[in-house]
C-alpha cells in the first residue's frame, strides 16, 4: 500500500463514475428541486442552467434564488457574491485535504478536479483514498458523472418540477442527510478518532440555534479540525 | 464604476451575477489546495484534517436531523445499521429512505 503513488488512468474514470452512484439519488432530488424553484421564481432557462453549470453548489444556488434580482446593481451583485462565498467556505477545507493526493498532477487537471468538487464527491473520493486508492482519474470520473447528472436533473426540474410527486412521501427530502450519515460508517476508526466529530456536531448545533443561514456547517467543521489538532 | 452599474442594470446583469457567484465558489474550491501546496503540512495539521470528513458530516447532518425530528433519527439509524452490516452505500441509503417512507406511510 505504501508504495502506491498518485497516478491517473482512464480505468480510474470509469471506476469513479461507478463509485458516484450512491450519490445519484441525492443529486437528482436536489437539482430537480433547484430547477423547479428557479422556474417558479421566474429565472430563464439560461440563467438556471448557468447557475447549475458554473456555480455547481446546491445550497448556494438555493440561497442565491432567495436574493435573486430582476434588475441588478453593483451592490446586489456584491451581496450575492458574499453570501455565496459564506455558504461555500467549507469547500476551502475540502480542497485542503485533497492537496496531498493532487500534488503531482498537472495544474490544468487539478483545476478541473477542483472545479468539480462537491461534498458528496469528496466523501466518495476520501473513502477511496483511505482504502489505498490513488488513481486521480477516479476523482475526475466521479466529479464528471455528478456534474452531468446535476445538469440533466436541473433541466428536468425546470420543466417538470410541478409533475414530481410529493418528495416527502418517499423520504426524498432527507436523502442528503441519510446519504451523508451512511458515509460515516466507513470513516469510523474507533471512538477516539471520532471525538472531534462530536465537537463538530455540538458546535454546529449551537451555531445553528444562534445564527440563521448555513454558517453552522463551516463553524462545526472548523471546530472539528481544531479539536483534531489539539487531541493527541 | 458607473459603467459597471449601467452594465449590471442591463440585460447582462444576471450573467454578471452568475459569474460573480461562480468566481466566489471556484475560489473556495481551489483556495485550500493552493494554500496547502505552499505551507509544510505539520503532523498536527494532518491530524486536524483527518478529523474533517466526519466533522463535516456531523456538522451538516445533526441540525437537519434535529429539525426533522424522530422519524429522521430512526431512518438514519436504520441506514447506518444496514451500512455497517453490508458495507454497501446503496443498501444503507435504501434502508434509510425505506424506513422513512414507511414511518410516514404509517402516519407519524
Amino acid at each position: 500500500m505504501s508504495t502506491l503513488r498518485p497516478h491517473f488512468s482512464l480505468s480510474g474514470l470509469v471506476h469513479g463514475a461507478r463509485a458516484a452512484l450512491p450519490a445519484f439519488p441525492g443529486f437528482i432530488v436536489f437539482a430537480m428541486a433547484f430547477g423547479a424553484a428557479a422556474a417558479q421564481k421566474g429565472l430563464s432557462l439560461g440563467e438556471t442552467m448557468g447557475l447549475s453549470a458554473f456555480v455547481y453548489a446546491g445550497s448556494s444556488q438555493m440561497v442565491g434564488l432567495e436574493i435573486w434580482q430582476k434588475v441588478w446593481s453593483p451592490a446586489t451583485i456584491l451581496t450575492i457574491m458574499t453570501v455565496t462565498a459564506v455558504v461555500n467556505a467549507r469547500m476551502i477545507l475540502l480542497g485542503a485535504t485533497l492537496q496531498p493526493w493532487l500534488k503531482h498532477e498537472p495544474k490544468a487537471r487539478s483545476a478541473l478536479n477542483l472545479f468539480l468538487l462537491t461534498d458528496a464527491g469528496w466523501l466518495i473520493g476520501t473513502r477511496y483514498h483511505s482504502e489505498g486508492g490513488r488513481n486521480t482519474g477516479m476523482l475526475l470520473g466521479c466529479g464528471l458523472a455528478l456534474w452531468l447528472l446535476w445538469q440533466a436533473s436541473t433541466f428536468l426540474g425546470y420543466f417538470a418540477g410541478a409533475l414530481v410527486p410529493e418528495p416527502k412521501r418517499f423520504g426524498l427530502d432527507l436523502v442528503m442527510p441519510i446519504f451523508f450519515s451512511v458515509m460515516l460508517v466507513p470513516l469510523w476508526k474507533g471512538a477516539k478518532p471520532a471525538l472531534p466529530w462530536l465537537v463538530a456536531g455540538l458546535v454546529s448545533l449551537i451555531v445553528h440555534a444562534l445564527m440563521p443561514g448555513y454558517v453552522f456547517i463551516i463553524a462545526g467543521a472548523l471546530a472539528g479540525v481544531i479539536a483534531g489538532m489539539v487531541m493527541e | 464604476m458607473s459603467d459597471f452599474a449601467t452594465l449590471a442594470a442591463g440585460p447582462w446583469g444576471s450573467a454578471l451575477a452568475i459569474a460573480a457567484m461562480a468566481l466566489a465558489t471556484y475560489l473556495c474550491r481551489i483556495a485550500g489546495a493552493v494554500v496547502m501546496s505552499r505551507v509544510a503540512i505539520t503532523p498536527r495539521m494532518e491530524r486536524g484534517l483527518r478529523a474533517l470528513p466526519g466533522s463535516i458530516i456531523l456538522a451538516t447532518v445533526l441540525p437537519m436531523i434535529l429539525d426533522a425530528g424522530v422519524p429522521a433519527f430512526v431512518s438514519i439509524a436504520a441506514g447506518i445499521v444496514v451500512m455497517t452490516v453490508t458495507r454497501f452505500e446503496l443498501a444503507g441509503l435504501a434502508a434509510g429512505l425505506g424506513t422513512l417512507s414507511l414511518i410516514r406511510a404509517l402516519g407519524f
